[in-house]
């Protein structure tokens, strides 16, 4: 992440496009340029604000507003992207006022909350912005006082004169610092990090007094003169369309208003999809008049689909030969041919739905041929583009006002919602909110996909492992995915990639996949890919490890002995060194191997490495001999750099995720019957509660690498150490998820 | 169907069908947005509130039991968040996405109200029907102590962590 501050612009832009991150850097040297235009075009009158940049303003008054521009959905983004602006400022925090903004690519790049990637893409580029606005406010004082800027400094928004001690608040200079030129983002110097006042403390949620005190935050509470409500009703079969329905029937309902047939934007399931809008005065008069709706409905080519079916299909590929190779090391076959010991085994993971808890919700107002959007969406650029294009609309036509989310887990990367309450809005010309029930959210999900993994490895005489085979099927384009190049076509999360762990550490490795075709709309829950591959790769270790009569613990740590660098190390690139800390960490603190454990409790331990984060982690559980399970406790070692920059919210992202991964493990699945989600609710698809969630004990791995994020990589790990923990107390090993569908009777 | 009642020990009268709960009463027809819809069923908590001091789901009582009903909703609590329960909420940072938190708050301070010392499985009995899907369980436990204590005037143990302080001479970039 550290950019070479001799490069000159050109080779900057070229090299922060290469890291990925690149746009955000573009952008903010773009609006770098941009600064200096603001800055000459600045007022001059006295009272005037002086806003350096798109991300800062001091005002008159002494207040001092930060903007947050990411969309917040409880990952604390916007008190965390903020402090890194206000620290290299030099402001206090309790001076400092947050302000959300919308969807705006003029100024900002990279408006998404995903992949945990707001830590590593700003953690340079925010703090320079703050940075180079003090420089400026201290360049004006060093004017007014005539003397060199490097005599100068700062602390608590007042600029000190070392050698005179004379001192200048930041609102007495505002005027001057208007007319210095905005430095170079790339030149600024940051502060030294032993003098961080702001990050690495404990900061509380910028909203949490709105919160506890019941404010309108959400997009589920915007309201506005004349608006109506709307609810959708879309096929049950993912994908189908209408043929007819009994509109006139629903338009007698008390409230109603309008009811009308959305025929789809396209095929893409992730569009616009058809169905029936109610628009009633009331959200409770839509949903009864709903009650009356009959569809008739156009099924298309799911509704034969069931899992039963889809579990026969995989069974039925994965004996198979593959249809494709996404890595060969060695020669597995020949390895295992001489093996001392062969295990092979299946896994198994469901479709499960994000079900964040303010459900899908968006308020659109179509006037004078322009649409104004409010919506907790997690990916407003996408939902623009989506909205555009659905609707005929110009890009430039459409605002996006980003309300806080209730939750996005992932569901909110996807614009569905959006889409539809724009489509509503502009036909009936009015402000409308759409709220979908809970029922509505659990049937019309972009699930993680389910998975099946077909595993053969061995271990030599010595407990070493040396050969590992896994035929993973999954979804996708079933008719392109054995002929296409490049990327191979799987659905969206429900892929694998070659340098998927162990690969690099066994030396004759081979993964290979197969397809089904996809009917069920798949997405990115927290943590995607790792969030099942974990489980299964973790679990499968585990076996390899008690087959080679290892601790399994140390039988990881052995793995990993070497230092192997992978050929592309954005891709699966694990260093061994970091997964080995968090291992020994874990070790350490766990009490591993060294407790005496009663007859049906066990310990498991299992690490992933996703989004940048390496997590070991140790769950000791308890089974009674009728197969009741209680999580007795975790222990999570973590590694994501040298800097923890919000310890508050950062362990609220790990104790969360770890418990959702316990969640997602205990009885969370969501099954197709005749192409329908069968789940309903949290009746049927369960959430955990306080009573089931153990205590969590984190420590941190402080380690030399820049700092990463932490919305998603502690938990893909919990869910293998769980059952891992299972197979120790009760000698049952988990081969397929939830749990509540495995009998754990011992005796 | 007209109905009078009182929200946050003020007198409203409403008109709305008999059948419409309470929740949407309060959401969209009096405005108070602080009371959440989540599941619709009785099952998340997120819209609970108090009817005469005890926490109900407000998704689950329709217009046609009202008449005359006193309902505190999170807005009633304090007039500015000053309730202990409020101010352990924040102070602890419990809220990730926060939207729970309006029902965790109700459920809590029902439970304070009546019990105010709850042992550990007091606050897991009492706290069991609200669902976060955020998972911020373990803090809501910490904040209930900690209004506890800060309603018993005594002074308040420290914030419970179970994080590692940064390392003494850890290398940073």
């Amino acid at each position: 992440m550290t950019l070479d501050a001799r490069l000159d612009r050109r080779q900057f832009l070229r090299v922060s496009a290469l890291a990925g991150g690149g746009l955000l850097l573009g952008t903010i040297l773009d609006f770098g340029a941009s600064t200096d235009l603001l800055a000459a075009g600045a007022p001059k009158a006295p009272g005037a604000e002086f806003s350096p940049n798109a991300f800062i303003r001091l005002s008159p008054d002494g207040s001092v507003t930060i903007i947050a521009k990411n969309p917040e959905v409880g990952q604390g983004i916007k008190t965390m992207l903020p402090m890194l602006i206000a620290e290299e400022l030099d402001v206090d925090w309790t001076t400092v006022k947050i302000e959300q903004s919308g969807l705006d690519t003029v100024k900002f790049t990279n408006q998404v909350a995903g992949g945990s990637s707001a830590t590593p893409n700003h953690w340079l580029p925010l703090r320079r912005v703050g940075a180079a606005a003090r420089a400026m406010l201290v360049g004006a004082a060093a004017q007014s006082w005539n003397v060199p800027a490097s005599e100068c400094e700062t602390a608590s928004a007042t600029v000190t004169h070392r050698p005179s001690g004379r001192t200048i608040k930041y609102v007495d200079l505002l005027e001057r610092a208007a007319t210095i030129p905005a430095p170079e983002l790339d030149k600024v110097t940051l502060k030294d990090p032993k003098s961080f006042r702001i990050i690495g403390t404990r900061v509380k949620g910028v909203d949490n007094h709105a919160i506890v005190t019941g404010k309108p935050l959400y997009g589920i509470d915007v309201s506005m003169p004349g608006m109506l409500y709307a609810v959708y009703e879309k096929c049950p079969v993912f994908g189908g369309r209408v043929k007819s329905a009994n509109l006139d029937v629903v338009k007698r309902e008390p409230g109603v208003r309008n009811a009308f047939v959305v025929e789809p934007a396209g095929t893409d399931l992730t569009g616009l999809l058809g169905g029936v809008a109610i628009v009633a005065d009331s959200w409770w008069l839509a949903r009864s008049a709903r009650k009356k709706l009959q569809v008739e409905w156009d099924e298309g080519a799911g509704a034969a689909l069931s899992s039963a079916s889809i579990a026969a299909s995989a069974a039925g590929l994965a004996k198979q030969p593959p249809q494709r190779s996404l890595r060969k090391d060695g020669d597995a076959d020949a390895a295992l041919a001489s093996a001392a010991r062969v295990v092979r085994a299946e896994y198994y993971y469901p479709y499960i739905a994000h079900a964040p808890l303010e459900p899908q919700n968006c308020t659109a107002r179509f006037a004078d041929g322009k649409m104004e959007i409010w919506a907790p969406t997690q990916n407003p650029q996408a939902a623009r583009g989506l909205v555009a294009k659905a609707l005929g609309l110009d890009e430039a036509s459409i605002t996006i006002h980003l309300t806080r989310g209730g939750g996005g887990f992932g569901r909110r990367l996807m614009n569905d919602y959006v889409v539809e309450a724009a489509r509503i809005a502009k036909e009936t010309g009015t402000p409308v909110k759409l709220l979908w029930t809970r029922e509505d959210d659990m049937h019309h999900d972009f699930y993680r996909s389910a998975g099946f993994h077909n595993f053969t490895g061995a271990v030599d005489a010595s407990g070493k492992v040396v050969a590992w085979k896994n035929h993973f099927v999954s979804f996708g384009d079933a008719e392109k995915f054995a002929t296409a190049t490049g990327n191979p076509p799987f659905a969206a999360g429900a892929g694998i990639g070659g340098g998927e762990f162990p690969a690099r550490f066994v030396p004759n490795y081979a993964l290979d996949a197969s397809v089904m075709q996809q009917y069920v709309p798949t997405g990115y829950l927290r943590a995607p890919g790792s969030n099942g591959i974990a489980f299964a790769t973790q679990s499968f270790i585990d076996e390899l490890a008690h087959a080679a009569g290892k601790d399994p613990l140390q039988f990881r740590l052995d793995l990993l002995a070497a230092e192997i660098p992978a050929q592309q190390p954005q891709q699966g690139g694990l260093v061994a060194s970091r997964v080995r800390g968090v291992l020994e960490l874990v070790r350490e603190k766990s009490g591993w191997g060294t407790r005496k454990l009663p007859p049906g409790t066990g310990m498991g331990v299992a690490f992933h490495f996703s989004h940048r984060g390496y997590f070991a982690e140790v769950v000791q559980a308890t089974v009674s001999k009728a197969g009741l399970l209680k999580v007795d406790k975790v222990w999570v070692a973590a590694d994501v750099g040298n800097q923890i920059i919000n310890p508050s919210g950062a362990e609220n992202q790990v104790f969360g995720s770890v418990l959702d991964g316990i969640s997602e493990a205990l009885a969370q699945e969501i099954t197709i019957d005749r192409g329908r989600a069968v789940q309903n609710n949290f009746t049927d698809f369960p959430l955990i509660r306080l009573a089931q969630s153990p205590p969590v004990e984190l420590h941190w791995n402080v380690t030399e690498y820049p700092p990463t994020g932490l919305g998603e990589p502690a938990l893909p790990p919990v869910v293998p150490a769980l059952c891992n923990a299972i197979y120790a107390a009760t000698g049952k090993r988990i081969r397929s998820l939830p749990l509540s569908k495995s009998d754990l009777r011992w005796s | 169907m007209k109905v009078s009642l009182k929200v946050n020990g003020k007198p409203t009268s409403i008109d709305a069908p008999p059948d419409m709960p309470l929740l949407w009463v309060l959401r969209d027809v009096l405005e108070l947005k602080g009371t959440k819809y989540g599941c619709g069923v009785g099952q998340c908590g997120a819209c609970t509130v108090h009817l005469k001091g005890s926490p109900v789901r407000s998704c689950q009582l329709p217009v046609s039991t009202l008449q005359g009903a006193e309902v505190t909703t999170i807005e009633g609590l304090s007039p500015d968040g000053s309730h202990p329960v409020q101010r352990a909420w924040d102070e602890v940072d419990v809220p990730q996405c926060g939207y729970c938190q309006a029902g965790q708050i109700m459920s809590a301070a029902a439970l304070l109200a009546k019990n105010p010392s709850p042992t550990d499985a007091q606050i897991t009995a009492a706290m069991n029907g609200n669902l976060c899907r955020c998972a911020t369980y373990h803090r809501i436990r910490d904040a209930i102590h900690k209004a506890a204590a800060t309603s018993a005037a005594t002074p308040s143990a420290p914030p419970a962590t179970t994080a590692r302080p940064r390392q003494a001479g850890a290398p940073r970039n």
